[in-house]
């Protein structure tokens, strides 16, 4: 019989189940096979359809584009998976090693600067009491309630104004702002970073920017990088931003640059060109989802409403 | 809703300044330090989400007129809530928020029934393979938006994708990017993408409900369900309403599945969603209509989040 998982990895089910006494009339009372079994057909039949569609991408990248259409779907034919990231990579000229660069400056290099920006914002909101804090809280937490893809029509009739469309800094400015990373930072810093150790430091005469730089910041960092992976995906997926933003081609992220490649069919961009070119998109962004994975800490945005 | 930001520390303001004056002094410094951590996020958040909505705003409110015949020099007039009137009576955009609503008022319920059901059954202790399941229920919302949308748009097509072959096999013969199933199409690509997440936030919530409740229940005879529907569900419904909060604000602004889709369902209109037909009128140059459909849209998320917070809260309170 299956036990449930402990919820710690290396404790014995024993020390489990001493520690958790809820779960032990469950165990005790036999749990009879068909809710099993059928908690494992929902389950099951939920996990197919997650995993099917990521099946058919893995599977279709592998194909020419002649069997793309002749074969069946959810399987291997000849394996030209290497071919067609050759030819991924000799598109245009390269173009796709572009657009990934373009990538890692537009989601690494805002989501880094938006998570110091935040960390620094939310240290101030959470640790310290000043007039108009909050006046300030309350705005950011308008500013979160409204998607940042409301904000990119405004921003595209602003930065036509001043003359700043299809440039780097269109899209990279607006994503340095994240009122979310500013609320989970302060939230966390309020919970998380005792006033007794920040007062010891000020009687010991350290300065405010070294208190948060060697107190706050170190035990803000967990929180931190949550952020930065909430403002990498919000970047991310913000593809109307760099959609009204940006004309050049060789400014564009590999969202707007592969979306373009899908419609070029009759402009010599077979379709496996950008099927193989999302496969490679998506893979180094599941292997950081995974090594990351214990930072999603949806209980951190749980206690916005309660 | 007050967040834990808002309410702490309040009682170390009042009388301060009249105990000690060293310590006055040392406040004012801690609280120079504060303006100086706040700054660079302030002019950021100011300049790029405060500004372009005071512009949106004060565009929305002139009109470009053009001498001659629409050759000689254009020039903005005040037109007080004319664009708001035209956008009103503008059929497209009135449609376009018909659609979302429809296809919203569908998913939303469907997904947070699915994201529930499943988070219940991670937490059970009789589900079997609990954390490979949690794992590949993830998967999807790790996978950008935007690529899934790319992935789905093949996968809809009958010459490449699995499914009207399967459906076929059954004796469904469907397209799925017709003028009608285009409504599902894009309900199902908004499912995949984000009932794992829903799932995880709701998870997160049950493992936290204490063990003492669920163990009393049993003890009283109560089942799986019976302890699901008494005792866990109603000690995560803040979570629930936080996801559904998520995903109201989530249809609204609905644009990237649609406007990919678009390149292969002819049905889906350049109007397909608010912030489509918003873009089309600034695509056709006419940005103050487009400014003030923004401010519509941004106002209608605002009110619909809002209002969905404070009549659960009120429910809340109630029973």
């Amino acid at each position: 019989m299956t036990t449930a998982p402990p919820r710690t990895p290396n404790s014995v089910p024993l020390a489990a189940q001493s520690r958790k006494p809820s779960r032990m009339p469950w165990r005790q009372q036999r749990v009879p096979f068909s809710a099993r079994a059928l908690s494992f057909i929902v389950m099951g039949v939920f996990a197919l359809y997650s995993l099917v569609p990521i099946w058919w991408l893995v599977v279709t990248a592998t194909k020419s584009s002649e069997d793309l259409f002749t074969t069946n779907p959810m399987w291997f034919s000849d394996f030209s998976l290497w071919g067609n990231i050759t030819d991924v990579f000799q598109q245009q000229d390269g173009i796709f090693a572009v657009w990934a660069g373009n990538t890692v400056i537009y989601c690494v290099g805002g989501a880094a600067i938006s998570t110091m920006l935040a960390a620094m914002a939310g240290y101030a909101l959470g640790k310290y009491e000043f007039p108009g804090r909050k006046l300030v809280s309350n705005a950011i937490l308008a500013a979160v309630l409204v998607p940042g893809v409301l904000f990119a029509l405004p921003l595209y009739l602003m930065f036509s104004e001043i003359s700043l469309v299809n440039t780097y800094w269109s899209v990279l400015l607006p994503s340095l702002v994240s009122p979310f990373g500013v609320f989970l930072a302060s939230t966390y810093a309020t919970q998380a970073i005792p006033n007794e150790l920040l007062e010891a430091a000020r009687i010991d005469g350290a300065s405010e920017p070294r208190i948060f730089w060697r107190i706050g910041f170190p035990i803000m960092a967990p929180a931190l990088v949550t952020v930065f992976l909430f403002q990498f995906v919000a970047i991310w997926g913000n593809y109307l931003l760099p959609v009204l933003m940006l004309n050049n081609d060789t400014l564009q992220p590999l969202s707007v640059g592969l979306v373009n490649w899908r419609e070029r069919l009759s402009q010599g961009i077979p379709y496996n060109m950008t099927i193989t070119g999302s496969l490679l998109t998506v893979v180094p962004l599941l292997i950081a989802f995974s090594v990351l994975q214990r930072y999603w800490r949806s209980d951190l945005t749980a206690g916005g409403v309660k | 809703m007050t967040a834990p930001t808002l309410s702490a520390q309040q009682s170390v303001q009042p009388g301060n300044t009249t105990i000690k004056p060293r310590k006055s002094r040392l406040s004012r410094k801690t609280r120079r330090a504060a303006l100086l951590f706040l700054a660079p996020f302030m002019i950021m958040f100011l300049s790029m989400k405060v500004a372009p909505i005071f512009y949106a705003i004060y565009q929305s409110f002139f009109k470009t007129e053009r001498t001659g015949l629409g050759f000689g020099e254009s020039k903005s007039i005040f037109s007080g809530f004319e664009n708001y009137l035209v956008a009103m009576q503008n059929s497209d955009f009135m449609a376009s928020f018909g659609r979302v609503f429809l296809i919203g008022i569908v998913q939303v319920p469907l997904m947070l029934g699915i994201a529930l059901v499943l988070a219940l059954l991670l937490d059970s202790a009789f589900s079997p393979f609990k954390r490979s399941f949690r794992l590949i229920f993830f998967l999807p919302y790790a996978f950008p938006g935007v690529i899934a949308a790319i992935m789905w748009s093949f996968l809809y097509q009958p010459q490449i994708g699995p499914f009207s072959a399967w459906l076929s096999a059954i004796g469904i013969h469907v397209n799925f990017l017709t003028d009608s199933t285009v409504f599902f199409s894009i309900g199902n690509m908004m499912t995949w993408g984000f009932t794992g997440f829903n799932m995880l936030v709701i998870y997160s919530a049950l493992q936290a409900v204490p063990g003492e409740l669920t163990e009393a229940a049993s003890l009283d005879g109560a089942g799986w369900w019976a302890t699901s529907w008494h005792i866990k569900i109603p000690a995560v419904r803040p979570s629930i309403i936080l996801t559904a909060v998520f995903s109201i604000i989530g249809t609204v602004q609905l644009y990237n599945d649609p406007a990919i889709l678009a390149k292969v369902a002819p049905g889906i209109s350049s109007t397909f969603t608010p912030i489509m037909a918003a873009r089309e009128q600034s695509a056709a140059n006419n940005y103050n209509l487009a400014a003030a459909e923004s401010v519509i849209l941004a106002l209608v998320a605002l009110v619909l989040s809002f209002g969905f917070l404070k009549f659960t809260q009120r429910k809340g309170a109630d029973s």
